[in-house]
């Protein structure tokens, strides 16, 4: 099964169990189901529990808060991540605050789904990277499934999850993604990281598109003697601290893998926290891979694969890394 | 060019000498018991202002002038329904069941205050202006998908009808119908904007028309104004007929907040002007008129309320302070493990 089937299968599974869900946000509604087709089919077998909302992401993801202060468990869907920023007040400064303003009388169980990243040819307004900016705020929880086993397990887990949930989906790897899809209530808890491959010559930490990658690229070095560690993050907050200790601990050299701008992306939080607090593990400087700092992405094909981190990429990186 | 339609008149029932314009919608009795209340919101604001000056509290946004606006509009309410408000609706919140003591506590910078006890629908106060409005759509829509009757009503000033949030609010309740009551009060300020540079309009309660839904100028000193059009309000949300916009035309007889000199912006001119369309001195002379109101009883309720609010205070000063640890504890349901270690550190820092 790919990824976007997998997201559509769990939100049918979803709303078939909990009756106070529901989804709402641009086109999401039958007959189109979203721009994707993530929301396929959910209105002609719930009715409205999918609908269509005005074009207005401070509205949708307001509308939610509402929802959920109510009783109901609401999930938004901002069509693109690019166009999420018109509703940054209402995620940062009421889903993220709801409840510490309340001291906890009123929670925020809502979910944001969020296609996030570049790889599809889809310009400047189709391929950015967010997490940098949600991640940074207390209140919230940020994941990136990357595969259609956790886009399942970190659905269930953020629509169970008492508190806002933003859920990045990756979408280059809507289709490109492959895998085994669990039957049933499949929770994959968040905060924690999965080990996609096992090496003693280097560690590859990474989530998202790049995740899938990563896993390629260890695969290549492998031919080469090379045996990387891959650690997919799955969670960027909470973060999965330990794994990533176990990880450094293994290997003594890192390469952080995203595709958003380096310049206080995520990635520089994961390798301030090694610096922090496993510096006496290292054996070699942290390494960061990362797109330029030029807006994400260039519409021109040619220019596109040229600044997006790739397996290739990744695969020189780590093997300078590993002969450090 | 010509000039622009002359703004239709505000729904007045209750005019500033007390007389009827037109049939009250609420008994003698109910109207004294409204007028109590604004003479407890009154000693609520009056009590803020002194503690800010005695720095016993930090920033405080007097609402003096707005208390037929605040009391009159959640008259109309019912407990299950919501009030969705701002820093200046203490009186709509405080009427609405939520406690002097959390009100206290929230301007003292004790976060407790955002705790509404169990069974009192009001939302914490919004500070970021206009982002709270779409909470009451929710709450709206939620009431509708639910199949129950509650309505959610919301508070905003004139200042907030400028931001986009005011405008994807009012979008979602027309195109939904939701339950929702918008209530403007327009007090003629936004900080230092008047309203005359918010909006082109003649009215805001026009800007309704432009969403599908109905709008209502009311004199928001007249608190049986105000009541009305808001019973109606709700009336009309209950019966499925969706939301309305209330536009109440108020002033803040104060500064901004105790931070602001309004005397650097304004005319002082207007303040006598507004000093006379006093909200409780027309329901009071109303009252006294109609043989229901002496010196004495008005000494007493004052002092009453007074003593309530004081009562108040003293238990909000004698509350164990909201410490380090506690900051971390209200941010989620299950502390994340690494902010369970962050909380330790900070309350070793504190001790």
């Amino acid at each position: 099964m790919n990824l976007i089937t997998a997201i559509n299968q769990t939100l049918h599974e979803i709303f078939e169990a909990i009756p106070e869900t529901s989804i709402f946000g641009e086109d999401v509604a039958d007959p189109k189901g979203g721009v994707f087709k993530a929301t396929v089919g959910l209105t002609d077998r719930f009715g409205s529990r999918s609908f269509n909302a005005p074009l207005a992401e401070s509205l949708i993801v307001g509308v939610g808060i509402g929802k959920a202060a109510a009783g109901g468990r609401p999930i938004a869907e901002i069509q693109f991540a690019d166009f999420i920023h018109p509703g940054f007040d209402q995620i940062v400064s009421e889903a993220a605050r709801i409840s510490y303003r309340s001291a906890g009388r009123w929670t925020c169980p809502l979910v944001i789904r969020v296609p996030f990243g570049g790889g599809i040819h889809g310009a400047l307004y189709h391929s950015q990277s967010i997490e940098a900016f949600y991640t940074h705020v207390p209140g919230l929880k940020v994941v990136a499934p990357s595969t259609p086993a956790d886009a399942k397990g970190l659905l269930w887990a953020a629509i169970r999850d008492p508190d806002p949930v933003m859920v990045l989906e990756p979408k280059r790897l809507y289709r490109l993604a492959r895998g085994p899809w669990p039957e049933g209530e499949h929770v994959v808890p968040i905060g924690k990281a999965a080990l996609r491959r096992l090496g003693d010559d280097v560690t590859i930490v990474t989530y998202g598109a790049m995740a899938h990658f990563a896993a390629e690229a260890a695969d290549r070095l492998a031919a080469e003697g090379i045996a990387a560690t891959v650690l997919d993050l799955r969670s960027l907050r909470p973060l999965d601290w330990p794994s990533i200790e176990a990880a450094v601990h293994r290997t003594g050299k890192v390469l952080v893998v995203h595709e958003d701008n380096g310049f206080v992306g995520f990635g520089a939080e994961i390798v301030a926290q090694i610096a922090e607090k496993a510096f006496d593990w290292l054996d070699a400087p942290l390494q960061r891979y990362t797109a330029p700092e030029v807006p994400n992405f260039p519409f021109a094909g040619g220019l596109e694969r040229q600044v997006l981190p790739s397996t290739d990429g990744i695969v020189e990186r780590a093997r300078l890394l590993a002969r450090y | 060019m010509p000039a622009p339609p002359a703004a239709p008149q505000p729904l007045q029932i209750l005019t500033p000498s007390g007389d009827l314009a037109a049939d009250s919608p609420l008994p003698l009795a109910r109207i004294k018991d409204l007028y109590r209340s604004m003479v407890a919101a009154r000693a609520y604001d009056k009590k803020c202002s002194a503690m800010q000056r005695q720095g016993r509290l930090a920033t405080y946004a007097q609402f003096e002038g707005q208390e037929a606006a605040q009391i009159g509009a959640v008259a109309a309410l019912e407990p299950r329904d919501w009030v969705v408000a701002t820093y200046r609706d203490a009186a709509a919140m405080w009427f609405h069941g939520y406690p002097w003591l959390n009100l206290i506590l929230g301007r003292t910078g004790d976060e407790r205050g955002g705790h509404a006890p169990a069974g009192v629908n009001v939302l914490p106060p919004s500070i970021t202006v206009g982002a709270h409005m779409i909470h009451a759509v929710g709450l709206g829509w939620a009431s509708l998908v639910r199949g129950d009757d509650a309505v959610a009503m919301t508070f905003f000033g004139d200042g907030a009808t400028s931001e986009g949030d005011f405008h994807e609010a009012m979008n979602f309740a027309g195109v939904f119908r939701t339950p929702t009551v918008f209530v403007c009060q327009n007090n003629g300020w936004a900080i230092s904007m008047p309203r005359e540079r918010q909006t082109a309009s003649a009215t805001i309660a026009q800007k309704a028309d432009a969403y599908g839904m109905a709008g209502v100028l009311v004199d928001g000193n007249d608190l049986l104004a105000v009541y009305a059009a808001a019973h109606e309000a709700v009336i009309r949300a209950r019966a499925g007929e969706g939301a309305t916009l209330i536009e109440a035309v108020t002033y803040r007889m104060g500064p901004h907040t105790t931070t602001d000199d309004a005397g650097r912006y304004r005319d002082a001119d207007h303040l006598a002007e507004w000093a006379a369309r006093d909200p409780l001195e027309r329901v009071r002379r109303h009252l006294e008129a109609n043989g229901e109101w002496t010196a004495e009883w008005q000494h007493g309720i004052e002092i009453g309320e007074a003593e309530t609010v004081e009562a108040a205070v003293e238990e909000a000063e004698a509350l164990p302070a909201f410490d380090a640890g506690d900051i971390f504890d209200g941010m989620f349901v299950d502390l994340p493990v690494a902010l369970r270690r962050q909380r330790r550190a900070a309350e070793d820092g504190a001790g």
